[in-house]
């Protein structure tokens, strides 16, 4: 198990600073969700958390080690990365992309072995897309290929996993199916999971902990219910809403108030 | 099972097939040419150079001369040049993530036409290892020419690819129409426009065992590294970031099949001037036929590639003999309608 520090870290690109004095503890098998409206640094945190940007200023600790003296490999064989989409130009197999996970793993010259094959049959199954192995990947549907995806970063047999809104462009179920399984892991297996998520609904229902950012700082960082307030999702989303209860769970439930103009008439 | 195992014998057994007829085309391209000499009697002469054979010779000793002086050294130049070519083909395309991707396309060959122009141009006789100026300067015209479009593209340390697609077709423009503005105010080249016609248009002009002698190593030895990088190419094709995911240190390995894609090609286009469509159409064949995988994809496209240069380049000296045609008509007139076969064939097309 893997845990996550960001010590005082600042980020820019070319035209503007993004994060601003991040200072963030991620212990190992926490369940994470960031926060925040578009353009606030999720992505760019996640990309600071898996070593592909630098920090300006600040330090990135992933499990006790400084991140920017760790090799790309030895951070692939413990973080792996969901990202929004791939496109894959090229006619590989569902099993084929699923095996890439195993790249951090692979000798050079050497065939994968036995046991790499177990691992990608594991992935499969556990995603539940076995049957889609031999299936080309660039044939799938989004959904399909969001599962491959997160099958091939499970392939990677990470204790960290990192998930730039991975439900963004699916639909209901799908949604739940990907988080369920992300949820699963997490409990069954102690995987530490940091997700950026848009729906705040799906965010308060399966995560422990949520951060919320704006404009690159950190809002707000805690449970569901001490992060999604009415007061503070109007002023971080600029946006009217009403927290209610989740029938269910007793978690927050935001229910978005329309403005004056768009309210149908009964 | 996963990868089922009747796949990886029957890949296997590709191979091997792909290995044959290479060989095969050597031998048959050997036979033929202004003096036909039996395969028989190739053989032969080849089992008496190579191991304790003893076979009493029923050829003229002059044949054996065109055999190993002329022939052979221009039909393993060809193979050379073909396993050059397609290798190339398959690092640009799977680095650029870009099946149209051709060795040429960062500024290779339009580095290696202005070299060769130049050389042409001064009036310097000099040979170095069995190589004239002309095939040297296209050498390092090409190299130079990568080489600069890799720093033009370079920014903060990074070199992101599309800067790289951009910068090689403006320094590819420019140097185009540097060469033309020298062929057009040179009273030099217009006499030799024979000459420049033939490089542009790719013509094998191996005249002796030296130059197979430095080329081999470079190709071979280029070749083996390339199997190197299967996997992480694979991971590439998932995008820079994404094999960065995957533990591929992305801008190191970019130089590096960069720099081993240019030499390959440079050392192709010093013996054979620009031949195109091969890089192109055999790692493409190759793909549709048998799937994306680099660790088959490259000894695959290496093997083809030979045997379809050599072919083509027995073709080129003997269809309209005592003409020669530049090999590189021959390579596009089988090359195209073949592509366009396998295109509209397969399932397997791409998505673009």
């Amino acid at each position: 198990m893997v845990g996550l520090q960001f010590r005082q870290v600042y980020f820019s690109y070319l035209d503007g600073l993004v994060l601003h004095n991040i200072d963030l503890s991620i212990k190992a098998g926490e369940m994470v969700g960031l926060l925040g409206p578009n353009g606030s640094g999720k992505t760019t945190l996640l990309k600071l958390a898996s070593g592909i940007l630098k920090p300006a200023q600040g330090e990135i600790k992933l499990d006790g080690s400084s991140i920017s003296q760790l090799s790309r490999k030895s951070i692939a064989r413990n973080v792996a990365v969901v990202p929004q989409q791939f496109h894959m130009p090229f006619a590989f197999t569902t099993s084929e992309v699923v095996m890439l996970g195993r790249t951090p793993f692979l000798r050079a010259l050497a065939e994968e072995s036995e046991a790499d094959r177990r691992v990608v049959n594991d992935a499969l199954e556990l995603v539940g897309i076995r049957e889609l192995a031999q299936r080309r990947f660039d044939e799938l549907s989004g959904g399909e290929r969001q599962k491959v995806i997160l099958a091939m970063a499970l392939a990677q047999q990470p204790k960290l996993l990192l998930l730039d809104e991975p439900t963004v462009h699916l639909d209901i179920a799908h949604q739940m199916e990907i988080l369920e399984l992300v949820r699963g892991l997490n409990m069954g297996r102690g995987l530490t999971v940091i997700a950026a998520m848009h729906d705040l609904n799906l965010a308060s229902l399966y995560f422990d902990r949520l951060i919320l950012l704006k404009e690159g700082r950190v809002w707000a960082d805690g449970t569901p219910t001490q992060v999604l307030t009415e007061a503070r999702i109007s002023e971080v989303f600029s946006a009217s809403v009403r927290v209610e209860q989740h029938p269910l769970t007793g978690v927050p439930h935001i229910v978005v108030m329309p403005k004056g103009s768009a309210i149908k008439r009964q | 099972m996963f990868i089922k195992l009747r796949r990886r014998k029957k890949l296997i057994l590709v191979l091997s097939l792909l290995g044959v007829s290479l060989i095969a085309s050597l031998f048959l391209a050997s036979a033929f040419g202004a003096v036909s000499i039996s395969l028989p009697d190739i053989l032969r002469m080849a089992l008496n150079k190579v191991a304790v054979f003893d076979f009493p010779s029923t050829w003229r000793a002059a044949e054996e001369t065109i055999i190993f002086q002329i022939r052979l050294p221009r039909v393993i130049g060809g193979a050379l040049v073909g396993m050059a070519l397609a290798t190339a083909g398959v690092l640009f395309q799977g680095l650029l993530r870009n099946p149209m991707a051709d060795p040429y396309i960062i500024g290779t060959s339009a580095g290696a036409a202005l070299g060769a122009t130049i050389a042409m141009l001064l009036p310097i006789n000099l040979a170095f290892l069995g190589f004239g100026l002309v095939p040297v300067a296209a050498f390092c015209g090409a190299l130079a020419t990568v080489f600069l479009v890799y720093n033009l593209a370079r920014v903060g340390g990074k070199t992101p690819i599309i800067s790289m697609l951009l910068a090689g077709v403006v320094v590819s423009s420019l140097m185009a129409a540097i060469m033309a503005l020298l062929i057009s105010i040179s009273d030099r080249l217009q006499l030799n426009l024979h000459s420049v016609y033939s490089f542009l248009l790719g013509h094998i002009s191996v005249t002796g065992w030296e130059q197979i002698a430095v080329i081999t190593p470079l190709v071979i030895g280029g070749i083996i590294v390339a199997r190197f990088f299967a996997f992480h190419l694979n991971a590439l094709s998932l995008g820079e970031e994404g094999a960065a995911y995957l533990g591929v240190e992305v801008e190191r390995d970019k130089i590096l099949i960069l720099a081993l894609g240019s030499l390959l090609t440079a050392a192709a286009v010093s013996i054979s001037g620009l031949v195109g469509f091969v890089g192109l159409v055999v790692p493409h064949a190759v793909r549709l036929s048998f799937g994306p995988d680099h660790r088959f994809l490259l000894p695959a496209s290496a093997l083809g590639g030979g045997a379809f240069v050599i072919i083509a380049d027995l073709l080129a000296r003997t269809i309209m003999a005592p003409i020669e045609i530049p090999v590189g008509i021959i390579t596009a007139i089988i090359g195209a309608p073949f592509f366009l076969y396998l295109l509209r064939r397969t399932r397997k097309e791409y998505a673009f």
